[in-house]
């Protein structure tokens, strides 16, 4: 059962926005986030909306697919909307309770802040749903290039992505060994108080640790034996291409970009 | 660097030593042989006797404090020479899961290849051709840790063999498996020495597999206790015993009947050879 779980959010598919290149669907991604940032009051918010709809009919994602990404985000939202709406300066008083005070300027305040929060989350999560966490890392590496001229280690990042995502697995099922075997040593991890808890984790954490770095060691001197040996000189089996659709995709992102800014300057 | 590889041998020993602490005892002591192009050599050994050590030594993630190793006529102690010695010279390790770096298995095989800086378009036939030759090309597209053991050795295995090595080290590579992985390895790598000339570099402390090699070299605390091919190897039971090794079942069986008069050859290992050299020796008439 362990060996079923699924790494990140990724939905596989094959809609046209799953095969849009990597890098390409990144780029868009800040794009997006730019617009966000643009959108100067509330009522601008239909136009990243029409471009999240347009953008997840075209991937085939469901509406509740998007907004489970929104849910670990509650309590900041929460609070991001209070704060708002009983700290911020206004002149039109709607409710006056002792010291907290509505007013209409910080109710919209609140809404223009929390909508921001919600369409930054569900926006990126269009990424994280429909690229798998290889290509994802594949993008990364190649929009970072061009940093190697200040020294940033591009080409290590994206390995260490990697090897990460390849071990999850691994060190999962190493996990529930290690707690079966201390199971039936008599450790107990499910009952006593949160320290108690805690403390119970100390057996399961120390050997996880111990066979993390046994398995860093041996799979160092395995890459070093077939020929690794950093980034230079390296080719790639997967190559990326951008099709005309990246260039459709970016040249409409743009517009979308364009249209609010303008709605902000011409429609305040 | 001269192309007179045809001529040397994939792996010359002269004298090798090697000690993980500089004044500590030597794991690998004063070793010396040479490994024939296309030859299939089992180095056998318990826990300790230096075998894993002495593989690190033949592709450069060692380099001996004493002696010389030459890979295909390259000093491995030679800097400039360290990547085309790691490409002649393939290892695959004990522990299937700690071997394979991507998250597919046709990107692991290929892992070795983008190291080399191979083209993407040259790439593609050596994977295909390498996840043919372990009969793996169903699970090109699997992630590594659905696949069981001995399957994720072969995948260890294809990823060397698609850097086209001259020579592969096996250190172990059975070790963590269940019986029918260990035996599955084995035929793969075996029709590899056979079909494609690979010279086969196998280390293990199982005597039934080292049986199955052209050669046998037995180490004990670092040194070549013996050498020779396993016929011969397995039927000094005495010797093999005063090592610390089982011998295999039917070599030590003919040793009871040798010295209890019975006048059989040397070299039986199997049950087979068993019945065929009774047969010939108790009834010669047939």
């Amino acid at each position: 059962m362990l060996k079923d779980i699924t790494l990140g959010q990724y939905l596989p598919g094959n809609t046209l926005v799953h095969r849009l290149d990597p890098r390409a669907k990144i780029l868009l991604t800040a794009l997006y986030i730019a617009m966000v940032f643009c959108v100067k009051s509330p009522v601008w918010y239909v136009l990243p909306l029409g471009y999240l709809v347009l953008a997840s009919r075209t991937a085939g994602l469901r509406f509740r697919q998007m907004l489970k990404s929104v849910k670990p985000l509650r309590f900041l939202l929460i609070l991001t909307f209070a704060l708002n709406l009983f700290f911020s300066a206004g002149t039109t008083v709607w409710l006056q309770w002792g010291v907290l005070r509505i007013t209409r300027e910080g109710f919209f305040t609140a809404l223009h802040f929390s909508m921001r929060l919600v369409f930054l989350v569900v926006g990126t999560s269009v990424l994280t749903l429909t690229t798998s966490p290889v290509s994802l890392s594949d993008g990364i590496e190649m929009l970072l290039k061009p940093l190697k001229v200040i020294r940033f280690p591009a080409h290590e990042l994206a390995m260490m992505m990697t090897i990460a995502l390849r071990f999850i697995p691994t060190l999962i099922e190493e996990t529930d060994k290690i707690m079966k075997a201390q199971m039936a040593r008599g450790a107990d991890f499910e009952s006593g108080n949160l320290l108690r808890r805690v403390k119970a984790m100390v057996p399961l954490l120390v050997p996880l640790f111990v066979s993390a770095f046994r398995h860093a060691g041996d799979l160092a001197m395995a890459m070093e034996a077939r020929c690794y040996h950093g980034g230079e000189g390296r080719t790639r089996l997967r190559v990326l291409r951008f099709t005309p659709a990246d260039g459709y995709a970016l040249a409409l992102t743009l517009g979308f970009l364009a249209l609010v800014i303008a709605g902000g300057v011409l429609l305040p | 660097m001269s192309e007179n590889t045809q001529t040397t041998h994939p792996l010359e020993l002269t004298d090798v030593s090697f000690g993980y602490d500089p004044q500590g005892p030597l794991a690998v002591n004063h070793v010396s042989f040479t490994i024939q192009k296309g030859s299939f050599v089992a180095i056998l050994g318990h826990n300790g006797s230096g075998k894993s050590t002495l593989a690190k030594l033949m592709n450069a993630l060692y380099l001996p404090t004493e002696g010389q190793v030459l890979v295909c006529g390259m000093d491995t102690t030679d800097d400039d020479l360290l990547w085309d010695i790691r490409k002649r010279a393939g290892m695959v390790f004990q522990n299937p899961d700690n071997q394979i770096v991507a998250t597919v298995v046709r990107e692991d095989v290929a892992f070795g290849l983008e190291n080399m800086g191979v083209p993407q378009p040259e790439m593609i036939p050596r994977i295909d051709a390498a996840l043919k030759a372990v009969r793996m090309t169903d699970h090109a597209a699997a992630a590594p840790h659905m696949l069981s053991g001995g399957q994720k050795q072969r995948v260890a295995v294809a990823g060397v063999l698609a850097m086209e090595p001259e020579v592969m080290i096996l250190d172990e590579v059975t070790a963590m498996l269940d019986p029918s992985g260990r035996a599955e390895v084995l035929s793969t790598v075996r029709k590899l020495n056979r079909d494609k000339g690979i010279t086969v570099v196998w280390i293990t402390h199982f005597m039934e597999e080292a049986a199955q090699a052209d050669r046998v070299v037995v180490l004990s605390k670092g040194a070549v206790a013996m050498d020779g091919p396993p016929g011969e190897i397995f039927s000094q039971v005495e010797e093999l015993q005063a090592l610390g090794l089982d011998v295999p079942p039917m070599a030590a069986l003919a040793g009871e009947l040798r010295r209890a008069g019975l006048l059989l050859p040397q070299g039986i290992l199997t049950v087979a050879d068993m019945v065929k050299e009774l047969k010939q020796t108790l009834c010669p008439s047939r």
